[in-house]
């Protein structure tokens, strides 16, 4: 298992390394770079103005020069500058990265419990009414866009019935401390998490309920039910294990991309995470923070893929290593 | 020597709003919206919306204006002009202090100048008119000018010319200076809090120089990236001010409509922004005059401003705003008159050639101007192609000039020779450059009226070239001039004094208080 878990890291190194070019290359083809958008929103465009951003920010040296030094700097662990925050990347990411953590896990724990729960009740009831209404309300939330979701939500939530803040992390110069403040960040977590969780767990829903069905089927269920097992002791130890494979898979891909992913639940709710982050710093051509995002959502999924791939042995045992 | 006294405590009784009706009452915070983040608190340098907003509390300039543009004391208690219009003589205020208790002298004015001029592209450019700044003793700053100015006491609000504290910025890498992120001002509030992504916190300053204010305990600026959440944030009562533009405008009536809600179009005469379409006059249909004639009577201004801007703002007659000076309306006209617009494009021998038009990638308003636009193009015959894309890509292409019509809207900064001539004289054409003169217009003419009307003297001369040059700019249509934009201030009616000054929330909320 070591030699499988170094090997991965291994490769995990080279792509990574890989995303750092490609992504490097890819961003300088989009028009505009940080100095005319700085420039720009100075008021002020004088060729020494901009010329002095470029100069600031390196952006004035050849291609491959200004690649060396990004990959220099990862190598040692250092993100870069944000050109137009004017900080370190790694701290504007370590700032962010606690409340997208918060966001996100919520979010996914939310999704995957709720996820599995229902898949297993409309597999488990299938043909009958709760089969058809869970699967309704899972491809609705499958379906519906996040923002509208959110809009929605803040409109009856926070306008009509005034139960929840609409936007942000806590209650802004509430000084609010302990259990309060626990309180507080939690009441405006509620709409963020839910609105991201629903698509998930709308996924995970349909994914579970299909997956049961499936292994339902099979002939060591059938094997199980001859053998004379009672049916709740079939469902919980023989199907759900097996059917939570594929789940199991999407929840892995699912967990490192939800690290970057909530841009949109992050803008609406003005949740100060890494996904608005991202947002802004490709609006603003703020290469390094942009790249500095990437690097770490990326890392966040290949981390996230080897855990998925530690737990599927836990799941299965079945499943060897390959290395 | 005659001098010309201009004392401002005269003018600042007569020239800021009238004086409230009800006492100030101490105490209070406000919370507003600042959109989008700002990149930085350093005035000097960072220069853009946001930053001005928030830093206009922490930092001030040497003058401030009143909402008809004349000076008010600043920094600068007084100044005085001398008869030939050369020598500015500016008596500091005393008794003022920093953040950090350091006393603020005429060495950090002769400081402040000379670190502008490295990182500060507008006050170089404004800075480029003075020969020598000196500091006869610590409360007197004189500048000498290499010939008359006339806009030149228009230069010091706190956007243009920041004071910056020579004791903590002299002889250090002014990037990296470590209270970039904590900045130490002699303004009514000083820095306390930034959350990034979150908020930012302004605390009162104890020691302000003018006697009793501010009156407000604090300010937090609330960082909203979506406009929807932005006007439901003030709509459910978390937010208390919604600086202009915060909003999309088609949420503005609905907005002003809550109670306990009041609005003000005040704040914006410094500025005046004035929005136009730059029509590319180097290639393409547009090069042609008749066809920029043209699109000036195809398109319908007054749909815009009534559908669009929800009946906020004023239809464009001219290069110049209604409220800065020296404007004239003795222009000639371009009524919205189809027919016209299609008789032009006959005689002009338009032959369908497709036209590129790039609206403004700052939200739905925009986006629903460039429609319209469009759609009134295509009814007369213009073959219109819309390209889209986002800001750093918009800029890019208008420095490129790859473009044939786009949407823009600048400031006028009070003063022809400061906003208004920037954007047609042919020595502002220069490739790499998002403003100024990107459409490429050139004209001898208006290049010796502007050159003409910056230096001479007295007022009545400039009015009179300044006149001549608008003529000649609306006759020549070097671009098409649509609204003078107005972004309403949506506050509590209970915060009082909230706009004073021509510079509107970017000047601070010194004299703001709320009505408990």
């Amino acid at each position: 298992m070591l030699s499988f878990v170094a090997q991965r890291i291994v490769k995990g190194v080279i792509v990574l390394f890989a995303i750092v070019v490609l992504n490097f290359f890819l961003i300088r083809l989009a028009p505009g770079d940080p100095a005319m958008v700085m420039a720009g929103e100075a008021g002020a465009s004088d060729q020494m103005f901009v010329a002095q951003l470029r100069e600031k920010f390196g952006l004035d040296r050849p291609l491959p020069e200004q690649l060396f030094r990004y990959v220099k700097g990862i190598a040692s662990f250092d993100l870069g500058f944000s050109f137009r925050q004017q900080m370190p990347v790694a701290k504007l990411i370590m700032d962010r990265l606690p409340a997208t953590l918060l966001l996100t896990m919520t979010a996914f724990a939310i999704s995957l419990v709720f996820g599995i729960l229902f898949g297993v009740l409309a597999a488990r009831f299938a043909g009958t009414w709760a089969d058809t209404a869970i699967t309704i309300l899972a491809l609705v939330f499958y379906a519906t866009p996040l923002f509208w979701i959110a809009l929605m939500a803040i409109l009856l939530f926070s306008v009509t019935m005034d139960w929840l803040p609409s936007f942000g992390y806590e209650t802004i110069g509430a000084g609010y401390t302990g259990f309060a403040h626990v309180l507080d960040v939690g009441a405006h977590l509620i709409m963020p998490a839910a609105t991201i969780g629903l698509f998930f767990m709308a996924t995970y829903t349909r994914m579970t309920r299909a997956s049961m069905l499936e292994v339902n089927r099979l002939d060591f269920v059938k094997t199980a039910r001859a053998k004379g097992l009672r049916n709740s002791i079939i469902q919980r130890r023989h199907v759900l294990r097996n059917a939570l494979l594929p789940v199991v898979t999407l929840a892995g891909v699912h967990s490192g991309t939800l690290i970057g992913g909530a841009v949109l639940t992050e803008t609406v709710f003005a949740w100060p995470g890494i996904g608005r982050l991202m947002y802004e710093a490709l609006l603003q051509r703020d290469y390094n923070l942009l790249l500095g995002v990437f690097v770490v959502c990326s890392a966040m999924v290949l981390i996230f893929n080897l855990i998925t791939d530690l737990v599927y042995r836990m799941v299965d045992p079945r499943i060897e290593f390959a290395t | 020597m005659l001098k010309r006294v201009l004392v401002g405590l005269v003018l600042i009784c007569g020239a800021t709003t009238a004086a409230p009706a009800q006492e100030p009452k101490m105490g209070g915070v406000i919370n507003a919206v600042i959109q989008p983040e700002p990149p930085g608190l350093m005035l000097a340098l960072v220069q853009n919306g946001p930053t001005q907003m928030v830093s206009g509390n922490i930092f001030e300039g040497l003058l401030r204006y009143s909402p008809k543009l004349e000076p008010l004391p600043g920094l600068a208690e007084s100044w005085t002009v001398s008869e030939d219009a050369k020598t500015y003589t500016f008596k500091l205020k005393p008794g003022v202090l920093w953040h950090d208790g350091k006393p603020f002298t005429s060495a950090d004015v002769l400081f402040s100048i000379e670190m502008l001029k490295q990182t500060h592209a507008r006050a170089r450019g404004n800075m480029v008119q003075v020969e020598k700044v000196e500091a006869p003793d610590d409360l007197t700053v004189v500048f000498t000018l290499k010939q008359p100015f006339g806009p030149f006491l228009g230069i010091f609000e706190v956007g243009s010319m920041p004071m910056i504290p020579k004791h903590l910025y002299e002889g250090t890498d002014f990037k990296t200076n470590a209270n970039n992120n904590a900045p130490i001002g002699t303004g009514p509030f000083m820095f306390k809090e930034w959350q990034k992504g979150s908020f930012i916190h302004l605390v009162r300053n104890p020691n302000y120089h003018v006697k009793g204010m501010p009156y407000i305990d604090g300010i937090y600026w609330q960082i909203i990236p979506d406009a929807a959440a932005r006007s439901v944030a003030y709509e459910t009562g978390q937010v208390d001010v919604l600086p202009g533009g915060s909003v999309e405008n088609f949420d503005v009536p609905r907005l002003t409509k809550l109670k306990d809600t009041c609005v003000t179009g005040a704040g914006w005469e410094f500025f005046s922004p004035l929005a136009w379409m730059w029509l590319n006059n180097r290639a393409g249909p547009t090069a042609n005059k008749k066809i920029r004639q043209a699109i000036m009577y195809a398109v319908d201004r007054d749909f815009a401003k009534d559908v669009i801007w929800n009946g906020l703002g004023k239809v464009a007659t001219g290069p110049s705003a209604s409220t800065i000076k020296f404007y004239t309306d003795d222009v000639p006209k371009y009524p919205f008159d189809p027919a016209k617009a299609k008789a032009l494009l006959k005689e002009a021998g338009y032959n369908g050639e497709k036209v590129r038009l790039m609206p403004l990638p700052y939200g739905e308003t925009w986006q629903r101007w460039g429609e319209a636009v469009k759609q009134n193009l295509i009814d007369v015959g213009f073959n219109i192609e819309t390209i889209a894309t986002d800001v750093p890509g918009s800029n890019q292409k208008i420095g490129d000039w790859d473009y044939d019509i786009s949407f823009t809207y600048l400031y006028q900064y009070g003063d022809p020779a400061l906003g208004v001539g920037r954007n047609y004289i042919s020595s502002q054409i220069v490739k790499g450059q998002q403003f100024n003169n990107v459409e490429g217009y050139s004209n001898p003419e208006i290049d010796k009226l502007f050159a003409e009307g910056a230096i001479a003297t007295p007022d009545s001369k400039r009015k009179e070239l300044y006149e001549k040059a608008q003529k000649i700019l609306v006759e020549d249509v070097p671009v098409a001039w649509m609204l003078e934009l107005q972004f309403p201030t949506i506050s509590r009616c209970k915060i009082k004094n909230l706009i004073t000054t021509a510079i509107g929330v970017n000047d601070g909320f010194r004299e703001a208080w709320v009505d408990k």
